[in-house]
């Protein structure tokens, strides 16, 4: 692998970038980033050590299995026990339900299969013909665009059909900018999900709240450089969208994609788990595809779900807290003690998206060590080291 | 999850493409990628679609970091998110 290759993250860059943040955040303040891969890449490569004591950056609601809502994995729950085949993505399966998650539900002899794509869904339910088959589909806007041009473009089997909790981001940045607690004064925007949107589609936010919205990518030195322009907008009090993701994301995003998505998905408001109503927020399937809509095929009735057991999610998971930004994992009483990553409480913890378990995986918060000296260019003893 | 993950286009039949992926072949759907793919490109795989062409000039950095994330074990979310992309390819 040539040093070239490699530039994109190299010491030398990384630590230019992370000295320019220091001079830039002359102030306190915080920053949001709404997605779990910017978290992962922050976490993974010890990035936190070289954020400047003045700038906060906080992981907001960008875990789409973390907002999905007590009553949506409710919906699934009450499917696999009317003998519904469930197949959604591995992460939603230990996420815990009212009564119970869907992993639970298989001790009971619900058939729940862990699938990566919509379309292993529909190849599952062709494998079947005789069960129905219905996709619990969690994701963000990425994701749904791909559910989306499952239902336009497959030759659909008639036993398979869909449970929509997917999620659009845009709207829930509105309410976080709107929450009376809120320190936060920027958005680091996700530079695949802005693939698809496109940078444009913030310029509305930026207008209404004055703050700036920087996308970004996911190499440590794109996330450093997007965090400086964030800082420098912040500090200049310069509320704009800046697009530090050209080669992937243009003002218009992918247009193909968006017309699929669109045909499909209307959005409507609904719950974010543990974080508030997010108008706008949830994508359901439209009229037009209601044959493949698992909501008008069957008839969920959630309230006999509901006597059938006393609701036993922890009191004390501060998840939406997090989420939003006014907490951390290291305020949770319960994180690395009664929650952990082999016995999840909350959201967070399950998916490998979530701040919670990001944190217990790789380590979290600001470690107390000192940024390698350009001189000595040595190793960071905490996090990985792999800055160097 | 937001990753997605890189792979070369092999073969292109209809909107189906047969990509490598580090050696795995899987098939990817091209109904939503923003712009046309030729045998030889490289796409961003999102769920078994491809979400994007990727530029020639960007592809050596991006297939670094990616290989940099897949040297991770298995605890690692990010490496069990990219391991997650290739096996959301149809075989």
């Amino acid at each position: 692998m040539s040093e070239d290759r490699l530039q994109f993250r190299t010491a030398a860059t990384v630590r230019e970038l992370a000295q320019r943040l220091a001079r830039v955040a002359d102030r306190p303040m915080a920053v949001m980033h709404v997605c779990g891969s910017h978290e992962q890449a922050i976490a993974r490569f010890g990035l936190r050590a070289t954020f400047p004591e003045n700038l906060d950056v906080i992981m907001g609601p960008g875990c789409p299995v973390c907002v999905t809502d007590l009553p949506e994995v409710d919906e699934a729950v009450v499917l696999a026990k009317q003998g519904v085949h469930i197949a959604s993505f591995g992460d939603m399966l230990r996420v815990p339900g009212t009564v119970q998650s869907l992993t639970d539900t298989q001790s009971d002899g619900a058939q729940i299969h862990v699938v990566y794509s919509p379309h292993q869904a529909v190849e599952l339910a062709r494998e079947m013909p005789d069960e129905q088959v219905v996709f619990f589909a969690s994701g963000f806007e990425t994701t749904a665009v791909a559910t989306a041009a499952v239902i336009v473009d497959d030759n659909l089997p008639p036993n398979f059909s869909i449970l929509s909790a997917h999620k659009y981001i845009p709207p829930v940045m509105e309410i976080v900018a709107e929450m009376p607690q809120t320190r936060v004064e920027g958005f680091l925007a996700a530079g695949h999900a802005a693939t698809i949107t496109g940078w444009g589609i913030f310029e509305e936010f930026v207008e209404r709240h004055k703050l700036p919205v920087v996308v970004a990518g996911f190499e440590p030195a794109d996330i450093l450089a997007g965090l400086v322009e964030l800082a420098t907008l912040v500090r200049d009090r310069t509320p704009r969208v800046v697009n530090t993701f050209p080669r992937c994301v243009t003002r218009e995003g992918n247009l193909p994609a968006q017309r699929e998505l669109w045909r499909v998905f209307r959005t409507i408001g609904g719950q974010w788990r543990g974080i508030a109503h997010v108008p706008n927020g949830n994508l359901r399937i439209r009229d037009e595809w209601s044959h493949v809509d698992a909501r008008k095929r069957f008839d969920i009735d959630l309230q006999s779900l509901w006597d059938y057991a006393p609701p036993r999610l922890a009191a004390d998971c501060i998840c939406g807290d997090i989420m939003s930004g006014i907490a951390s994992p290291n305020d949770c009483k319960l994180f690395k003690n009664a929650c952990t990553t082999d016995a999840p409480v909350g959201a967070c913890m399950v998916s490998t998206e979530g701040t919670c378990r990001i944190w217990q995986q790789y380590g979290g918060g600001r470690p107390s060590l000192v940024i390698p000296s350009r001189a000595d260019g040595a190793e960071s003893p905490a996090t990985g080291g792999e800055l160097s | 999850m937001c990753l997605g993950v890189p792979g070369r286009v092999v073969s292109i039949e209809g909107n189906l493409a047969l990509v490598d992926f580090w050696g795995v072949r899987r098939s990817v759907r091209l109904d939503i990628v923003d712009e046309p793919v030729a045998i030889g490109d490289y796409i961003l795989n999102h769920v078994g679609h491809a979400i994007r062409r990727i530029p020639a000039e960007s592809i050596e950095e991006t297939l670094a970091m990616y290989e940099e994330l897949m040297a991770g074990d298995e605890n690692d979310p990010m490496t069990a998110d990219v391991a997650g992309e290739i096996a959301g390819a149809a075989k």
